[in-house]
């Protein structure tokens, strides 16, 4: 299966569900379990992922999970779309906050988001601090850079 | 013989692991508001005071460089640099202190004694290996047989974990020039014959290297009783500083073998006509030595030495025991390494979940666990796992610790449910 520019488009997270969604989904969530309950719960939602961009130009390099990113930058509506997989849950459910704060913006807009900002705020920054090797903060890296070359 | 907690041996429970919890200062601590539960005593075990108030003295008290000689402090520095090398000596049953060498960590002694051996290998003759080692008891000698032509070869595994003795007796041939052999798997926890494999590699005169990173923790290995030319371990795994391990090699070998690094400390005499080594042990201790990370080690080997051996393999054991029977709480659950003998390492997948999922869920439950391919990726291949959950245990853990991580673990299971 390849992807084409629907499977982009049709992504959920970031524009049918938005930050505001998790945000307040965030508010009424009591302890860790309902907490990781509701993060694996958005790992569902990450659309199916073609096999054929399983690549290593593709994959990002964290040190557990296996993790693969693929973008389309729609000229019509000058907006960035994003596809991650990976074989991890947690991962998979972080990625989608990622998504959720960052697919289908324009580039420069994706750039100003303070991605760090936003885990600090979800009390959930260890997972994308630098000592933690999981993948997420070369993941945002590779986003950001993926941004900057389409702005430019 | 004047410490009291000797003394007091008799009178009290064989083995009270309450009061030896006290000795660890860092275990009453609380994580992610949960008492910590500390299960990666395989990566690295904790210190005990004993350890911490013996660098910190030594600091304060006697540190100088060793073994100049014109001052005081030289004197004491050397002497409980010195007295450590003794205790090592005496934990090891080595012969003499000259065939114990301060390395930075069991990684450096593999390397150490792989490029000693360099110059005793031709194209065409083989080192043996596992197929259960950990990767700096590979990569050493992947990188000294791309230089000599010779080739790593290794043993085979059985899916419980226990080296297959058919493969081996199989490879062991008269290319064989060395057997480098894990003692303890860190990844299984499997302990393997030793004995009976130096015993069959020197039949055949191969020289023998034992990696005793993962045993040294729970056994107390006799180097002579074992007859391997060579055993290597990292302090920091044996609840000392990180920093420092040990290479102990007998000495006409070491004689026989090249200088590692060159440099100070390691010379008799330096002119640019002709340099000459020092003797051991410090023909291989170039620079000035990690002193304060000796003196550590051998605060922790003393410490352990007050402990009653037996009654501590039995704890650990009962800790196994107990891991064991609860595997079955878990839906899913499953144990990597089955071997009949075993020290308290439990690597296990769960069925649908990620290792890294496992790792970072039982964080939050304040229970460290390691997570990943354990440097060991033959062994995950072997396998087929991208990598496992290891629990790794210490005598200082209690069945309690054991209880909460399977509490926890079906706690995870329930919620990717």
């Amino acid at each position: 299966m390849t992807a084409s520019e629907q499977d982009f488009l049709n992504n959920p997270l970031g524009t049918k569900t938005t930050l505001e969604d998790v945000l307040d989904a965030f508010e009424f969530l009591d302890d860790w379990e309902e907490r990781y309950a509701y993060i694996i719960d958005l790992g569902k939602q990450l659309p199916s992922f073609p096999d054929d961009a399983r690549t290593e130009e593709n994959y990002v390099h964290g040190c557990q999970s296996q993790v693969w990113l693929i973008h389309y930058f729609d000229e019509a509506s000058g907006k960035l779309y994003l596809l991650i997989d990976s074989d991890a849950m947690i991962v998979r459910g972080l990625a989608a906050i990622i998504l959720v704060a960052l697919n289908g913006k324009a580039p420069r807009e994706l750039l100003t988001t303070d991605i760090d900002e936003l885990f600090e705020q979800l009390d959930l920054f260890r997972h994308i601090s630098p000592t933690r090797g999981n993948g997420l903060r070369a993941m945002v890296g590779k986003i950001r850079d993926i941004a900057a070359a389409e702005a430019a | 013989m004047t410490d009291l907690s000797v003394a007091n041996t008799a009178n009290q429970p064989a083995f009270d692991v309450d009061s030896i919890r006290r000795d660890f200062p860092i275990l009453s601590q609380q994580v992610n508001g949960k008492p910590l539960v500390y299960l990666d005593n395989g990566a690295s075990a904790q210190k005990p005071a004993a350890v911490l108030d013996a660098m910190d003295r030594y600091y304060r008290e006697m540190h100088s460089n060793v073994h100049r000689g014109a001052h005081t402090l030289g004197d004491r520095a050397t002497a409980a640099f010195e007295g450590a090398r003794e205790t090592v000596r005496s934990f090891l049953n080595a012969e003499s202190t000259r065939e114990i060498i301060w390395t930075r960590g069991t990684t450096e002694a593999i390397n150490l004694v792989a490029n000693g051996l360099a110059p005793r290998l031709r194209a065409g003759d083989e080192i043996l290996v596992t197929h259960m080692e950990h990767h700096a008891n590979i990569v050493p000698w992947q990188m000294v047989a791309e230089r000599t032509g010779a080739k790593v070869v290794p043993i085979q595994v059985t899916p419980a974990g226990e080296l297959d003795l058919d493969s081996f007796h199989s490879l062991l041939n008269d290319r064989t020039r060395v057997l480098a052999l894990t003692h303890v798997s860190n990844v299984l926890g499997t302990v393997n014959p030793v004995m009976e494999l130096v015993g069959e590699a020197k039949k055949r005169g191969v020289l023998t290297l034992l990696d005793g990173a993962q045993a040294v923790p729970h056994y107390q290995p006799d180097v002579q009783a074992l007859d391997c030319d060579f055993y290597v371990f990292s302090s920091h795994k044996l609840f000392g500083p990180t920093g420092i391990g040990v290479l102990y090699g007998k000495a006409e070998l070491l004689e026989a073998m090249p200088p590692y690094q060159g440099g100070g400390e390691m010379i008799e005499r330096v002119s640019f006509e002709r340099t000459t080594w020092n003797v051991l042990p410090y023909k291989f201790e170039a620079g000035t030595p990690a002193i304060a990370e000796a003196v550590g080690l051998g605060a922790a080997i003393d410490y352990l030495g007050r402990l009653d051996r037996q009654a501590m393999e039995a704890a650990e054991s009962a800790l196994l025991a107990r891991a064991n029977d609860l595997v079955a709480t878990v839906p899913g659950m499953e144990i990597i390494g089955t071997a009949a003998k075993k020290v308290p390492v439990m690597s296990f997948k769960i069925a649908g979940l990620h290792p890294s999922d496992i790792g970072t869920l039982l964080d939050q439950q304040g229970i460290a666990i390691r997570t990943g391919h354990h440097c060991a990726m033959p062994l995950m291949d072997f396998y087929g796992v991208p990598g496992t959950a290891r629990a790794s245990f210490a005598f200082y853990n209690t069945l309690d610790e054991v209880e909460q991580l399977f509490t926890a673990l079906q706690k995870i299971q329930r919620l990717f449910a």
